[in-house]
């Protein structure tokens, strides 16, 4: 499966990595209409930002998945296989249990449609994530992990 | 206090594409965007902006344009509004103007008025794509004459540094640039096999293993030398001078001598770091000969020793002192190199272009007959390939490029560098900003530089026919002037085009 990773060294804070989730999980994918004209998307990955210090962070696939264990509808669960979290936005009924438990703070409740909670799906339209494309200092890369 | 000075810049949002993100008021260093959240707008301060462009081009809706300030006095060819702005500074503040990078003024640039010869016919031009091209430099003090025992030749017995290119990285200090500017012009210079050079700030013990690519600076403030300092480098630079500022020294200030800066100092955290005017043990050619061969002494005969001075009115005679003194390379550097902090006045009133002093230094040197007793580094005021292919016809064996490398690094050359607020993270010491330098996309962005440089001057030589840039060195031959009056050509050694 893929990992998302931070190089907090040369994290710059500027946050064009939530701007480019937005758009990129909007109905339009274009980023002044998404701005302008509809209800922008929750972003999927949040700098964190402590005086000089910063990285993005996003969906870390838990060992111990805490969303999968709470949700009570079944739509997020681990694939024994790869070890990905999977949310199945289908099954999702809004509740927000998972983002109350999520310990990473990397899953968003979406009020934009039926209610469905938003969390790092590795921009499956796209060769690589937006935000690790569209870093203007490279501060993210993937790894496929095992 | 009121000030009296217009705004520099205008800033231009086209509110249509701003969506608020606010990259725009994170990026600027120099606090010119704030955010009204009543209105849901970006507000500007544009008396602060300098035009650095980094939110221009970090905006992701290219909803920012910074221009030149409409805001205008009286047009008037004497008081110019730069003039009149200069007044205005000093009678609000009573200090010295201060400033960054290179003299910006229009003097005439001799490059611009050099023309590079082809071959037609006579003598056949090079394909460098199909044929080889030698680049190949090697500084340091050249024998009177071959030695062949049994036939064979014998190697000279004088260290020297190989360069897979002439182009080098010139001074710039790890104080005056970011750690991360640092590593990418060592790493860089590593990778491509030729130099970058610490300048006088010291030399960070990890980066150590670049020593192959490194030249070290012996300054007047004598920071960070150790024996182990001159030793693990290749090359010993004594810095008398330097372009930007001739004459006098430097001042880093305590609150950029963080405890990374200290240890590679070898100062107090926090402690001002002064560079002396002079060195205080060099008031003759003699003296300086004494440091030359103490620092021959400390490098056991192992590293060339060179010295660098600013292309001043008696350059000429200067440098043949300093050959005869001992250096085995000569740097000069010229009016228009760039600084971290120099005063304006200074800056742009100091000092004579590269491209005369050069030519007179290596003139003067050949025909004392001592030419080949040192090599000659050309820096200040280089900017492309080109410059650096008529800097060696006019004499150079290398050049240093300072600015072009900033460039390379992100460096739009707003010229704000001595307020340690480079938006860039370039010269700047703030942790928040001198992230902004990626060391690995700052290493690619330097070795990309230099090979566009090298496959440009390879076309240079092989349109002229010549096969090894060795054949270019002193070839004044394959330069002409234009719009030069004789004593410019006769200064420059060459020809007016047409001749």
């Amino acid at each position: 499966m893929k990992r998302i990773y931070a190089k907090e060294e040369v994290c710059i804070g500027c946050r064009l990595c939530e701007i480019h989730c937005k758009v990129e999980h909007s109905r339009s994918k274009n980023i002044i209409k998404v701005f302008k004209e509809e209800v922008p998307p929750p972003s999927r990955i949040i700098v964190e930002e402590v005086g000089p210090s910063s990285f993005a962070l996003q969906c870390r696939h838990c060992r111990e998945p805490y969303c999968a264990y709470a949700c009570i509808a079944g739509a997020i669960y681990q694939d024994e296989a790869t070890g990905e979290i999977i949310h199945d936005p289908g099954k999702c009924i809004g509740c927000w249990t998972c983002v109350l438990t999520c310990t990473k703070g990397a899953i968003w409740p979406d009020l934009r449609g039926p209610r469905v909670a938003a969390r790092c799906d590795l921009c499956p339209e796209r060769d690589e994530p937006a935000c690790v494309e569209l870093c203007p200092n490279e501060a993210l890369y993937v790894v496929e992990e095992d | 206090m009121l000030t009296a000075l217009l705004p520099e810049f205008n800033i231009e949002r086209d509110e249509d594409r701003c969506i608020q993100c606010r990259v725009c008021e994170r990026q600027c260093s120099f606090d010119v965007y704030g955010y009204d959240a009543d209105h849901n707008v970006m507000v500007h301060r544009e008396e602060n902006c300098v035009a650095c462009q980094r939110c221009t081009v970090l905006c992701p809706t290219n909803a920012l344009l910074i221009c030149e300030s409409r805001y205008a006095y009286k047009p008037n060819a004497n008081w110019t509004r730069e003039a009149i702005s200069d007044l205005k500074k000093q009678a609000e503040t009573g200090g010295v103007l201060l400033t960054g990078m290179g003299c910006d003024k229009p003097h005439k640039n001799y490059w611009d008025h050099i023309l590079i010869n082809a071959s037609q016919v006579t003598n056949p031009s090079i394909d460098p794509l199909r044929e080889p091209m030698e680049l190949r430099t090697i500084l340091g003090r050249k024998p009177d004459k071959l030695r062949i025992v049994n036939g064979k030749l014998q190697a000279p017995d004088y260290p020297s540094i190989e360069l897979s290119t002439p182009i080098m990285f010139g001074a710039m200090s790890y104080g005056a640039i970011s750690y991360n500017s640092f590593k990418s012009l060592a790493q860089a210079a590593y990778e491509f096999g030729t130099m970058f050079n610490t300048g006088e700030g010291g030399w960070p013990k990890e980066l150590r293993k670049y020593g192959s690519a490194t030249i070290v600076q012996c300054a007047s403030g004598r920071f960070g030398i150790d024996l182990e300092y001159f030793n693990d480098a290749s090359m010993v630079e004594i810095k008398i001078g330097q372009g930007a500022k001739p004459g006098i020294g430097g001042h880093l200030p305590g609150e950029k001598v963080s405890e990374h800066i200290s240890l590679t100092r070898m100062i107090p955290e926090g402690s001002d770091a002064i560079s002396p005017a002079p060195h205080h043990d060099i008031y003759s050619i003699e003296d300086l000969q004494m440091l030359i061969h103490a620092l021959k002494e400390a490098t056991d005969y192992q590293k060339p020793i060179s010295v660098k001075i600013s292309a001043v009115h008696n350059a000429p005679a200067i440098a043949s002192g300093m050959v005869r003194a001992g250096a085995d390379i000569i740097v000069l550097d010229g009016l228009r190199g760039g600084t971290g902090a120099a005063p304006k006045t200074l800056r742009d009133n100091v000092g004579i272009p590269i491209e005369l002093a050069l030519a007179a230094v290596d003139t003067r040197l050949r025909n004392e007959g001592v030419r080949n007793w040192a090599s000659l580094v050309a820096s200040g005021g280089i900017r492309n390939s080109s410059d650096v292919f008529k800097a060696i016809a006019l004499g150079a064996d290398a050049v240093y490029i300072g600015t072009p490398a900033l460039i390379a690094l992100g460096c739009t050359v707003c010229q704000k560098c001595y307020t340690g607020k480079c938006a860039w993270g370039i010269t700047t010491q703030d942790p928040y900003l001198s992230k902004r330098v990626n060391p690995e996309i700052g290493t690619q962005a330097l070795t990309n530089l230099l090979r566009a440089w090298s496959l440009e001057i390879k076309e240079l030589l092989g349109c002229g026919g010549i096969n090894s840039i060795e054949s270019v060195r002193g070839n004044r031959l394959q330069l002409r002037g234009i719009g030069l009056e004789d004593w410019e050509l006769e200064t420059l050694g060459i020809r007016g085009a047409g001749q």
